[in-house]
């Protein structure tokens, strides 16, 4: 038998989420809606012995109409039968505590024909708030299953499962009627154009054919007309419909709770959320709390996950050494060790990142803090076309702009979300830290102090952490005048009450964030890799076969590692990546650079991080150095620029490279990520030209200037 | 016209109407229907975007937002 297909339906908020990992646990499974920008996750749930079914987690909606693309994909599916998706029944979860406005989706679901399950979650917090519920009655009155759950604590999923059981059996769906009337001749003329269909589903063709991707020009056409000629307003329709729905169910609510706080007349309970807004709603109270939650953030991500990172990257070095040792030295152990181990690494180092920073997001989020750091900042972040909810991925690229840029998921409106992707690899991630302290390390005299408080270097560092943030809004202000995208902004938010965390729950959302990150974006990267690895290990003609000999007979004193080395940076002269760098040197002298940082430019086109080493390789360092960092500076110190006689790495130079380094787009897991959340090869495109450009506009400006 | 944005912090209103024809769907479904009390509980620094109690929970929205709910003081 076919696995009966289960929809989980219901407002954000109300434990959809939960009730989705508890029934599915770790069968969980990522996949794409076909055409929509979108994560498509189900799992699978033992409903019965032998029995299978496929859980299919929407979008939470507050109502079938939607409001915003992503939620375009729930009436996408529910609205056609003909999806691939479209679910045998449903289950509607309903937060307790707030249940008319829960019902509300309920009953538009019950109505589209599809047989539905009402899950009734939170019924502990609606005690809390002096409401009891009669979920029996409530269940005679919507003539539905109702099944009382906890979804946090996974309590009442055998209950579910027999409400679940015998919807699935019987299969009954709604009554037919209209939960507001139209003309008997609009219904009429629907089901004969678009063939027969339920009433309540017609008019849900009818009223968002626009937004629906089962229609054709010529069958929008249609409904337009049928639109005007039976004079009908959608918009009025809409509403009186929500109106009428909440009287309804305000009838049939009245009847199946008792409200204790009215019967005893007692003051109104005072609960923990009012209590925790009161600190964390605060005007000034509010950012001293979200600036302590930021520290701590830093300091995990910048301090703890260096341990596992250290560990990580000694580790892939480890392998390699043995590798090299163990192996016949050949191209292919070059490829295996310096190409793909050496890719997969620079892939794994980043997951104690990701992991530490969906820790502290996920938990944010579970709790109910996160949509209280979107209200704080709302304001702020509009000025610059972005939206409050933009601020949580801009902090967490401070780590690593691939897993910030994930976490844009959150943000409703597209236009916003979009901006959001796009600026967020400007504020300066970790990468890029290591070329920071070199390039500072050279060109800023550390014995300054600024008003004998501040070592100069660290102003400078600081400095380039705050370029990277008022570039990024700057740019989003600059975005959001030229973007052109058919969706208002809204922040018509739910701020839900707090609840504590469920570990299981974080962890399957830290796994999964890891296993899209490793698989998806590790692809791209590991290739990208094993290219670079090809042209710095190869060249044209017969010079670079030449250049070990050429370089004995040219430097016979030479020996042991400083041979290897001249070598190894001869090499990468006559190799692909060494041409490369000087076809490009033209296009780079007006910012100073000559072909050596031009190869440096082009391996670190995939990862920033690869410079330092770039620059270690070219200028013949290498070998058992302790602190790679300071010799690799004192190398580049003595580099002189052959055309002044002077060094090369004057101020003009360092600071211009390292504006390049902080406005370029040199990260390929990012555009990836980019790609992979827009859906579209036009967005990371347009990414990585306009950070390039800006990158060599402002690194072409500071050299000039300096000079 | 008294809307939701000119409440202060801690006052009550019915709403009676809405003057957006979009937000006014959204609002409705969030659970602002008309006769239904608010109240303002929070403010965002620099006074904006608001938070509401409504229907038994609280809803934030902005300022520009909350200027479409007619109110009338109870």
């Amino acid at each position: 038998m076919k696995r009966p297909k289960i929809a989980l339906i219901g407002n954000p908020n109300a434990g959809k989420s939960s009730l989705f990992n508890t029934l599915t646990g770790l069968s969980q499974k990522t996949g794409n809606f076909p055409g929509v920008t979108m994560d498509k996750l189900t799992g699978i749930w033992d409903l019965e012995p032998e029995i299978e079914v496929e859980i299919l987690d929407l979008p939470g909606i507050y109502s079938i109409y939607p409001k915003s693309i992503d939620e375009e994909l729930v009436i996408n599916i529910l609205g056609n039968p003909l999806h691939e998706d479209y679910p045998d029944m449903a289950i509607v979860v309903a937060d307790a505590s707030n249940i008319k406005r829960n019902l509300l989706l309920f009953s538009q679901v019950r109505d589209l024909g599809i047989p539905t399950v009402l899950a009734l979650n939170m019924i502990d917090v609606a005690e809390n708030q002096g409401y009891v519920l009669n979920s029996l009655k409530l269940a005679r009155e919507l003539n539905v299953e109702v099944a009382e759950i906890n979804a946090k604590k996974g309590i009442g999923i055998n209950g579910l499962r027999m409400a679940v059981s015998k919807t699935l059996h019987n299969l009954y769906a709604s009554n037919d009627a209209l939960p507001l009337p139209v003309e008997e001749s609009l219904l009429k003329d629907i089901q004969d154009k678009f063939g027969e269909a339920d009433p309540y589903r017609s008019l849900l063709w009818l009223m968002e054919h626009d937004r629906m991707k089962m229609f054709n020009q010529e069958q929008r056409e249609t409904f337009d007309e049928l639109i005007e000629k039976h004079k009908f307003s959608p918009k009025y329709y809409k509403s009186a419909e929500t109106v009428k729905r909440y009287e309804q169910l305000t009838d049939v609510v009245e009847g199946c709770v008792i409200n204790l706080n009215r019967q005893w007349d007692a003051v109104p309970i005072k609960t923990w959320t009012d209590r925790l807004d009161k600190i964390f709603l605060h005007p000034v109270g509010g950012y001293l709390f979200f600036l302590a939650i930021l520290f701590v953030m830093f300091q995990a991500i910048f301090t703890w996950a260096t341990i596992p990172m250290d560990a990580i990257d000694g580790g892939v070095a480890t392998l390699n050494h043995w590798l090299k040792e163990i192996l016949p030295d050949t191209k292919l152990t070059g490829l295996l060790t310096d190409g793909l181990i050496a890719g997969i690494g620079g892939v794994l180092i980043f997951i104690p990142q990701i992991s530490f920073l969906f820790l502290f997001i996920s938990l944010l989020e579970e709790t109910g803090y996160m949509s209280r750091v979107m209200f704080i900042m709302d304001k702020l972040m509009r000025r610059f076309g972005l939206n409050g909810k933009s601020v949580v991925p801009l902090i967490s690229s401070v780590a690593c702009a691939v897993p910030a840029i994930m976490s844009t998921r959150s943000i409703g409106s597209w236009k916003d979300r979009l901006i959001t992707i796009l600026v967020t690899p400007l504020m300066s991630c970790s990468a890029r830290l290591p070329i920071y302290t070199v390039l500072i390390g050279l060109v800023v005299p550390e014995k300054n102090t600024l008003f004998g408080l501040f070592n100069l270097q660290g102003v400078a560092l600081f400095g380039l952490y705050l370029l990277g943030f008022f570039m990024a809004i700057f740019s989003a202000w600059i975005m959001s005048k030229i973007l052109k995208v058919k969706e208002r902004s809204y922040f018509i938010m739910e701020l839900p009450t707090y609840k504590g965390p469920r570990f299981k729950h974080i962890s399957i959302s830290i796994l999964n964030s890891v296993k899209a990150f490793v698989f998806e974006a590790g692809k791209i990267i590991v290739a990208i890799s094993i290219v670079l690895w090809v042209l710095a290990s190869y060249g044209p003609g017969d010079s670079f076969n030449q250049v070990e000999i050429n370089v004995k007979n040219q430097y016979p004193a030479l020996q042991g590692i400083e041979l290897s080395n001249k070598i190894a940076s001869e090499k990468l002269e006559n190799s692909y990546a060494g041409h490369f760098g000087k076809f490009i040197e033209p296009a780079i002298r007006p910012l100073g650079y000559d072909w050596k940082i031009g190869i440096a430019l082009i391996t670190s086109f995939a990862a920033r991080e690869v410079f330092v080493g770039t620059m270690s390789t070219i200028y013949s360092l290498g070998g058992e150095v302790e602190d790679e960092n300071a010799t690799i500076k004192n190398r580049m110190r003595a580099e002189i620029n052959p055309e002044t006689g002077k060094p090369l790495y004057d101020t003009a130079l360092g600071f211009s490279l390292l504006i390049f380094y902080a406005f370029a787009m040199q990260c390929m897991s990012t555009l990836a990520t980019t790609y992979r959340e827009t859906k579209s090869w036009k967005y990371p495109l347009i990414q990585f030209g306009y950070m390039t450009t800006l990158a060599y506009l402002a690194a072409f400006l500071v050299y000039q200037v300096l000079k | 016209m008294l809307t939701l944005a000119d409440l202060k912090i801690g006052e009550k209103a019915e709403i009676i109407g809405f003057t957006d024809e979009i937000l006014s769907l959204k609002l409705l479904e969030m659970g602002c229907l008309p006769g239904t009390e608010v109240e303002l509980t929070h403010l965002a620094p620099f006074g904006d975007p608001i938070a509401v109690k409504v229907s038994g929970y609280t809803l934030s929205m902005r300022k520009e937002e909350a200027a479409t709910i007619q109110v009338k003081k109870q």
